[in-house]
């Protein structure tokens, strides 16, 4: 019974990117989009965190073999200028990937249980993460011919 | 001759009732008691002083301006002005720029123009030469000409090729163009300002019209007296002239106007007030819009906004049941938190009802400036030329075909860079090369202390062109003077897509130039060739100008090809679209409830409203549009910054009715500045009280960013917020810091970028008494309240 294990990974990853949400808005506090944002969408994953923990609870926090390699690392610090923002929406996006792939793959499970109560918090959360992609992706994009090209 | 406009801003009443044409009252201002028997010449025009674009008529004696008319013919004001419009050109006779100065050991001297220039283009070429046209920005106005933005743009897209380009519209009406092209897929004002003759409804959100479009509030006013009169919502947290004339008036908590928006879609879906055949046919988006707002019941909002429930339920009720509504939307949205969702929700409840496209059913998303709207049609603001999107190729293609120049030149990887993001690349030094125009950020912009030092860096090479030595101009390295409005020829259109022609009726002062021929001057220095080797631009005067913008302009929604000046000197402006087929204009669009959502016309895929992600082509195309708007909701969020224990109040800044912007004009009219010398904070009389502040009194108000010192004015603002006009700079030699956006927060809507001018928290200290009252005018929403707090 692995569904245990990724819904236990769910929950740490999104206590991760919470974190990594809100060091990077303190980080690059004078970009004042990526503050706000940022802020944002650490509550967000805070929501996810509470949304999931019910799931927790019931299935039993599983801490199969291997657990690094079922564990996201999150930002441990963050850069600075142009090129440091750059990067560490970067690290965001790849972190937030993660995570995406991994509400879709217990919702998967969930329908194969047939276990409606983890088949709607997966609702109610997934198209969120896939919404902060979005937003890391747009930001990213405008950010990058700047960063890359004329910054220090 | 003199038209009172000060005292009695909007002028006798003119009754109409509904489907009545609004009667003709022409106002009329002649310096020096001069008649219209001393007047050479009148020379036909239209007013700059605010966004409505009133008609009139420039008189010249002597080869000065002496006067201003309203013109009867005109559809906008039917010959009417407002105080600015009649006084406020005055400010143009005094204290110009007349020749170009340079800094030379710190200082602004004196040079010729070759000498300016060459400066100017020995640090553009130098910059592109080494770092490329990443290292340009151009930050211009809302008062330009349509002809001097077409051609900037041509030369920052085509020639430089830089992204990074925008205007003051970015303050003032970004998120009017914003909500318009997530709802409807491009920009384009769905009402007229004829709506108003025959509505039986208006609905005024965050929009003090009775100060900021005078001419606009007399006609309502004379529905409002008339025998019929509409019946009158108001969301603001002021008592405005318009509030005290309201059936409902909702003085909601700045910071939550989405909160009372997601109220009002609920109340109108909980009791049945929605064209469903209308909204199955013509929209996308239903379900998921009533499943965001279901939580925002009445009593909810109430709590949320502070305002009486059952105030929120009539509201609705107004909206539900009335058949021909008019909604205008200003500042109090644009300017405030989650601006682009509160707008765009506007447009959604108009689109629930099917309340769009007939007469009586209008949309007016404001502009705050009278060019402001043509800064968005030719892309010098964050948008591509003629209303194009972007992030389509074909749309790009259509402009290198008319500039002749390669695609890839043209800035197409992401947005234009908005105005806020142009001064952080300066900040951080990859921008080495920003020109300013018209406009003057270092009063206008927030966190005044932060703008000031970017203004000033050495590692920022800074060009002005203005008609004064602005706060702005004083912090540039080379300052070009302009020629200002009646100084020069050019076109512009006011939030109703109204077209005028504004003829040069006198000389400019000393050297100064047209913003266009100075820019022309740049793009020949610098040698800007297309592909076949001609000049870019290829013209150099504004009838040209115009004449390629039409060119540009064809097909697109805001089309001008029916248009020339030769149309334009005979009647009194002309609405876009004007083409073959509506040789006259037209007065509506969307009549025939087909929107400009079809993939291939667009000019946005849409955003995420509230993280302002990008919708991509892939997944527009996918859910299908093809003319249906788009409904799109968003939750209620707190505010970026509260008031809490330090910082009780929460602050907001805008307009009084005598002055414009930074008071570069009207500061200097005589009878403007006299109505509204300085700047003053309001504060409602229980929380003055409390401060032990009475009326007149001198006080500090504080931010965490700042601090200002003014008078205070016991005022009918809402308990717990302060009212500053944002006017006012610090350099009136007192060394007194008494501008509102020494206090601003830097945070901005993630869809329009608008800054957040209205939310943040401060402080009140009482410094000293005062000598009398305040200097604020009583005649609007700052007027006076007696000590029992009864206006």
């Amino acid at each position: 019974m692995h569904l245990a294990t990724y819904i236990g990974l769910l929950e740490q990853g999104e206590r991760t990117l919470a974190e990594s949400f809100r060091q990077v808005a303190h980080g690059h506090a004078a970009e004042a989009d990526v503050f706000h944002t940022c802020l944002n969408l650490a509550v967000q994953c805070d929501e996810h965190v509470e949304a999931l923990a019910p799931l927790v609870e019931r299935y039993g926090e599983h801490s199969e073999a291997e657990p690094e390699r079922l564990h996201a690392d999150g930002l441990s610090q963050t850069r600075s200028g142009g090129l440091g923002l750059l990067r560490d929406l970067h690290d965001l996006y790849l972190l937030g990937s993660y995570l995406d792939m991994a509400w879709t793959l217990v919702g998967q499970a969930a329908r194969g249980a047939r276990d409606q109560e983890v088949i709607d918090v997966v609702a109610g959360c997934d198209h969120q993460t896939a919404g902060q992609l979005q937003w890391l992706r747009t930001r990213l994009k405008a950010a990058a011919p700047q960063a890359l090209l004329v910054a220090d | 001759m003199t038209t009172n406009r000060i005292d009695d801003i909007w002028g006798p009443r003119t009754p109409f009732d509904a489907g009545e044409s609004w009667p003709e009252r022409v106002d009329t201002h002649l310096v020096d008691g001069l008649t219209e028997a001393d007047v050479d010449r009148w020379v036909q025009s239209a007013c700059l002083l605010c966004s409505n674009g009133c008609g009139v008529d420039v008189a010249v004696s002597g080869g000065r301006m002496v006067g201003m008319r309203g013109r009867a013919v005109d559809r906008v004001n039917k010959g009417r002005l407002g105080p600015k419009g009649l006084f406020g050109w005055q400010g143009q006779q005094h204290d110009r720029l007349t020749t170009p100065l340079v800094r030379r050991g710190g200082r602004l001297v004196e040079a010729s123009w070759d000498e300016a220039m060459g400066l100017v283009v020995d640090r553009s070429r130098a910059l592109l030469d080494d770092k490329g046209p990443l290292t340009h920005g151009f930050y211009t106005s809302g008062q330009l000409m349509l002809e001097e933005y077409y051609t900037l743009a041509v030369i920052g897209k085509a020639g430089i090729g830089t992204p990074h380009m925008d205007g003051n519209t970015r303050l003032c009406t970004a998120t009017a163009a914003a909500s318009l092209k997530e709802s409807f897929g491009t920009d384009g004002q769905p009402g007229s300002y004829t709506d108003l003759d025959v509505c039986d409804a208006m609905f005024h959100y965050g929009h003090n019209v009775a100060e900021t479009q005078t001419v606009m509030w007399a006609r309502m006013l004379d529905r409002l007296d008339g025998s019929d009169p509409p019946r009158h919502v108001t969301v603001d947290p002021r008592r405005t002239k318009v509030a005290e004339r309201s059936d409902v008036h909702l003085a909601v908590r700045p910071g939550t106007n989405q909160a009372l928006m997601n109220g009002l879609t609920r109340e109108l879906v909980q009791h049945g007030w929605v064209d469903h055949d209308y909204v199955e046919a013509h929209t996308h988006g239903y379900e998921q819009l009533v499943r965001t707002v279901e939580e925002y019941t009445p009593d909810r909002v109430a709590e949320i906004c502070r305002v009486p429930a059952r105030d929120v339920s009539a509201a609705a009720e107004i909206f539900g049941t009335s058949q021909r509504i008019v909604s205008t939307v200003l500042q109090g949205f644009y300017q405030s938190h989650q601006a682009t969702a509160a707008s765009v929700a506007v447009n959604n409840l108009h689109l629930l009802r099917g309340m769009l496209g007939r007469p009586g059913a209008g949309i007016l998303q404001m502009n705050g400036q009278p060019t402001a709207q043509n800064n968005r049609e030719t892309g010098v603001d964050g948008d591509l030329s003629g209303f194009r999107n972007w992030q389509n190729e074909q749309h790009v293609q259509e402009l290198a075909d008319l500039w002749d120049v390669d695609p890839l030149v043209i800035p197409h990887w992401a947005p234009p860079t908005h105005a806020m993001q142009l001064f952080r690349y300066a900040e951080q030094g990859s921008i080495g090369f920003l020109w300013i125009a018209g406009t003057n950020p270092a009063v206008s912009l927030p966190d005044l202390g932060r703008i000031r030092k970017i203004l000033a860096s050495e590692d920022v090479f800074v060009v002005v062109n203005d008609g004064y030595l602005t706060e702005t101009a004083e912090l540039a390295d080379v300052v070009l003077p302009s020629a200002l409005w009646a100084e020069k020829t050019g076109t512009y259109t006011n939030v109703d897509r109204t077209v005028h022609l504004s003829e040069q009726a006198v000389d400019p002062p000393g050297d100064a130039r047209s913003d266009l021929d100075i820019w022309v001057d740049y793009a020949r220095r610098m040698g800007f060739r297309d592909r076949s080797g001609r000049p870019l631009p290829r013209w150099d005067t504004p009838e040209a100008a115009f004449d390629a913008w039409r060119d540009c302009s064809r097909g697109r929604p805001c089309d001008y090809s029916g248009m020339s000046y030769e149309k334009l000197r005979e009647g009194s402006g002309i609405q876009w679209p004007c083409t073959e087929r509506a040789p006259g204009g037209t007065e509506r669009i969307y009549t025939d409830q087909v929107f400009n959502t079809f993939d291939d016309y667009c000019e946005t895929y849409g955003h995420d409203l509230l993280t302002g992600a990008a919708v991509t082509a892939t997944e527009h195309a996918a859910t299908r549009f093809d003319g249906r708007a788009r409904l799109k909701g968003a939750p209620w969020t707190p505010p970026p910054e509260n008031p809490g224990e330090e910082y009780p109040l929460t602050l907001s800044t805008g307009r009084t009715v005598y002055q414009f912007h930074s008071r570069t004009k009207t500061g200097r009219a005589e009878e403007l500045d006299r109505a509204a010398p300085d700047a003053w904070v309001e504060i409602a009389a229980s929380d003055a009280a409390e401060l032990g502040v009475t009326e007149g009194d001198l006080v500090r108000v504080e931010s965490v960013r700042g601090a200002i010192e003014v008078a205070a004015r016991v005022s009918g603002v809402r308990p717990g917020t302060v009212f500053i006009p944002f006017h006012y700079g610090d350099s009136d030699g007192d060394g007194r810091k008494r501008a509102a956006n020494e206090l601003t927060i830097t945070a901005w809507d993630p869809v329009s970028k608008q800054p957040q001018f209205k939310g943040g928290a401060v402080r009140v200290t009482r410094l000293a008494a005062g000598n009398g009252p305040a200097p604020a005018p009583d005649t609007g929403a700052s007027a006076r309240v007696s000590p029992d707090g009864e206006g």
